[in-house]
């Protein structure tokens, strides 16, 4: 299910002016033409110009379309679509659970096995981060998910071309 | 050289040749307008903003040059959002110059503050919000270099009043001519990838019932001279667009006319038969395709645009050519070179058959009966110069100038086409004609239209830009009211417009125009012909016309080409 959803979008390292402005025209132009983000995130590389990795769902638009559209923005120098062999693609998530006690434990345990930190722990309430591939966010999510989470943050994925 | 911001602004616009600008003042921007006063650069004063959008657009499209204009900020600037949409949609090069309210207030919700660059963004090629008056000469010259290159479109600079305020240190600044463009993220491909071309030659040498199908890319592209000649190399029959009419002589024999919801049948019925389309500027629009699954079914497709953007955004073509369209067309017959092409002779005969049987056509009007409006149209087209700028409305009149004007010039056909603005003719006219002040500009116009933007009769007349004005009165919205014949059952809901509130010669007269009312079939050309001879304000004359007139042919919307509904007079033919 999970990865069926995940195969019907595309990454796109997007790489932008560092002008006033521009992430307004990238998000303006996704809503306009309806086009759906799954997610985006974005920040400087150097003074002059921003990287934002766009994750976008095709099937609202071909991904060809979604590129050239993209592309005609003023501030926008270059577009690369990423796949998951072609790219290195990370994403960070924090979590805040409140969980039996008892169970603190086992949580920790899970956590480890997906190289994530506990960041700090009570009886009860537990706090941890993990930075890895998106889908092994979403793995570690649905199993932490039964014992409780109260809160969360993701980042959005980033993602820059492997080595070839 | 040391100077403020406002007078650096009409610096900048001297350097990149601007003769004229259209505008209006206000608050935010009345630093710029006193450095206006110092500047050998003609500004049109308009009686709306809306106006000066619409007149800097009727400008571009004429000479060829940007238009510009020139407002300030809040109200000002959200009423040259319409025109800046109006030109963005039919890829025309304006340059508008917005005031501001000062940069340290932006945010504050201060008196005619508005997010003039949020609000344009959708409507505008690029835009510019400007913090230092250092910038305005670099900035300028983008401006002007993006608007007019790759697909032409609006470009708008917001220019904050502290920037500009002699008054105020902020502004002051050091002139320097802009350098070298630095725009890594614009770089428009023009010439075509002739791997591509060979593909398009290819397809078209085999294709039996080719078709160009040539849009308003070939006018900006300047490439009038080349469709004619590709059209004849290759003996292909075209059609012109609503965006392209002139772009081929109507006189031309492989000229079939305008496709379309309201194309002649010939034209719609060409493309819907065709086994080649070739796409020269022009974008599958729906008024165009009508329902597109059924759409120029048995049709391998050539497109050909400037922006890549357009190739596969509608139709799957068989080989997309990214490039400008005057380049591509001359690559294209450098590749045809000497080569024989498939035999058209069978196609060609069942056009003219199609010609023959389905010509535009009315019915004239019965005895005593009021003027019909294409019949109107015909006077007027057969009693002005061949090189007429026409600058039309949208609406039912818009559809009978597009079809009954033999348009044999390129840049003679000025109207709102992908927008579809009312109230587009009379300051594209008045643009047209501070532009080419030698030719003879016809507005010709609807009620409807005219109560929309007829105030700018003034601005002609006391700028002496002495337009003339064909006003098409039928008392109602037309097209809305045929839709409303044939679609809703007759029932007519807000489309009658009152008349004979208000009298149109009064009001016109009242403006500074000659004003002349026709309603008698014999009194037609009479008036045009004093119309055409009044040189020195601006004319307006009222047809009366048969209220329910209906234009035809017409593809009802969301139906297919192939179901195209010829008058009923020529429907009985159709039908034996």
């Amino acid at each position: 299910m999970r990865r069926s959803q995940m195969s019907s979008t595309h990454t796109l390292a997007v790489l932008v002016e560092n002008k006033a402005g521009v992430l307004a025209r990238v998000a303006g132009l996704f809503a306009r033409r309806g086009f759906n983000i799954e997610s985006l995130a974005v920040a400087p590389t150097d003074e002059r110009f921003s990287r934002i990795t766009i994750v976008v769902d095709a099937q609202s638009a071909p991904i060809d379309q979604i590129k050239k559209q993209l592309d005609k923005l003023i501030n926008v120098v270059d577009i690369v679509e990423l796949s998951t062999e072609s790219a290195a693609l990370r994403e960070m998530v924090l979590v805040r659970m409140k969980v039996d006690p008892g169970k603190v434990p086992e949580i920790e345990e899970l956590v480890d096995g997906f190289s994530g930190t506990i960041i700090n722990a009570t009886d009860d309430h537990l706090m941890l981060s993990l930075s890895s591939h998106p889908e092994d966010l979403d793995d570690l999510l649905s199993q932490l998910r039964p014992f409780g989470i109260e809160e969360l943050q993701r980042t959005g994925a980033i993602a820059i071309p492997r080595i070839e | 050289m040391q100077m403020d911001g406002g007078q650096a602004l009409l610096k900048a616009l001297e350097f990149e040749g601007v003769e004229m600008v259209f505008g209006y003042p206000g608050g935010a921007i009345l630093p710029v307008y006193d450095s206006v006063l110092e500047s050998g650069i003609r500004h049109v004063l308009v009686r709306h903003e809306q106006g000066a959008g619409h007149m800097a657009s009727g400008y571009a499209h004429a000479t060829g040059k940007p238009g510009v204009v020139m407002v300030t900020s809040g109200p000002a600037a959200t009423n040259i959002v319409t025109p800046l949409a109006d030109a963005y949609l039919d890829s025309v090069p304006i340059v508008a110059i917005t005031g501001q309210v000062p940069y340290g207030l932006i945010g504050t919700d201060a008196f005619q503050e508005t997010d003039t660059t949020g609000i344009t963004m959708a409507v505008t090629k690029h835009n510019y919000l400007v913090s230092d008056p250092n910038d305005i000469p670099h900035i300028v010259h983008e401006a002007f270099h993006i608007a007019t290159h790759g697909r032409p479109g609006p470009v708008l600079i917001d220019l904050p009043k502290n920037i500009t305020d002699a008054a105020n240190p902020d502004s002051l600044m050091t002139w320097k001519d802009p350098g070298p463009l630095d725009l890594p993220g614009f770089q428009p491909v023009l010439d075509a990838d002739p791997a591509d071309v060979t593909a398009a030659v290819k397809l078209w040498s085999e294709a039996s019932r080719p078709v160009i199908y040539a849009g308003g890319g070939i006018l900006k592209a300047r490439g009038a001279a080349e469709l004619t000649a590709l059209a004849e190399r290759t003996n292909t029959p075209v059609v012109t667009t609503l965006m392209a009419r002139g772009a081929m002589p109507d006189s031309h024999e492989l000229n079939l006319g305008m496709p379309g919801m309201h194309g002649n049948y010939t034209a719609v019925m060409a493309m819907q038969e065709a086994d080649l389309l070739i796409a020269l500027g022009s974008r599958f629009d729906d008024r165009v395709t009508g329902r597109l699954d059924s759409f120029a079914p048995d049709a391998k497709v050539v497109h050909v645009d400037i922006d890549p953007a357009e190739l596969g955004k509608i139709r799957m073509p068989d080989v997309a050519i990214r490039g400008d369209a005057k380049r591509v067309m001359a690559a294209m017959l450098a590749e045809f070179g000497s080569a024989t092409l498939a035999d058209h002779g069978s196609w060609r005969s069942t056009l003219s058959g199609w010609q023959e049987n389905y010509p535009l056509a009315y019915e004239d009007a019965e005895p005593g009966g009021k003027l019909k409006p294409q019949m109107v149209l015909e006077r007027l087209r057969d009693a002005s110069p061949r090189d007429t700028i026409v600058a039309s409305g949208v609406g039912q009149h818009q559809m009978w100038a597009s079809q009954y004007w033999q348009f044999d010039h390129a840049y003679t056909w000025l109207n709102s086409g992908g927008l579809g603005t009312m109230g587009y003719s009379i300051p594209a006219a008045i643009g047209a004609k501070a532009g080419m002040p030698d030719r003879t500009v016809w507005a010709v116009d609807g009620d409807g239209c005219f109560q929309m933007t007829c105030q700018e009769l003034i601005t002609a007349a006391v700028e002496k830009i002495p337009i003339k004005v064909a006003l098409l009165n039928n008392s109602y919205l037309g097209m809305v009211r045929q839709w409303q014949e044939m679609f809703y059952e007759n029932r007519y809901s807000e489309v009658d417009l009152g008349g004979p509130v208000p009298d149109y010669i009064k009001l016109s007269e009242a403006m500074g125009c000659v004003a002349i009312r026709v309603e008698d079939p014999d009194e037609v050309e009479a008036a045009i012909e004093r119309a055409n001879a009044i040189n020195d304000r601006p004319v307006v004359v009222e047809f009366v016309t048969e209220p329910e007139e209906n234009v035809y042919p017409m593809v009802p919307g969301g139906k297919s080409n192939s179901e195209v509904v010829v008058p009923p007079f020529q429907q009985k033919e159709r039908n034996q």
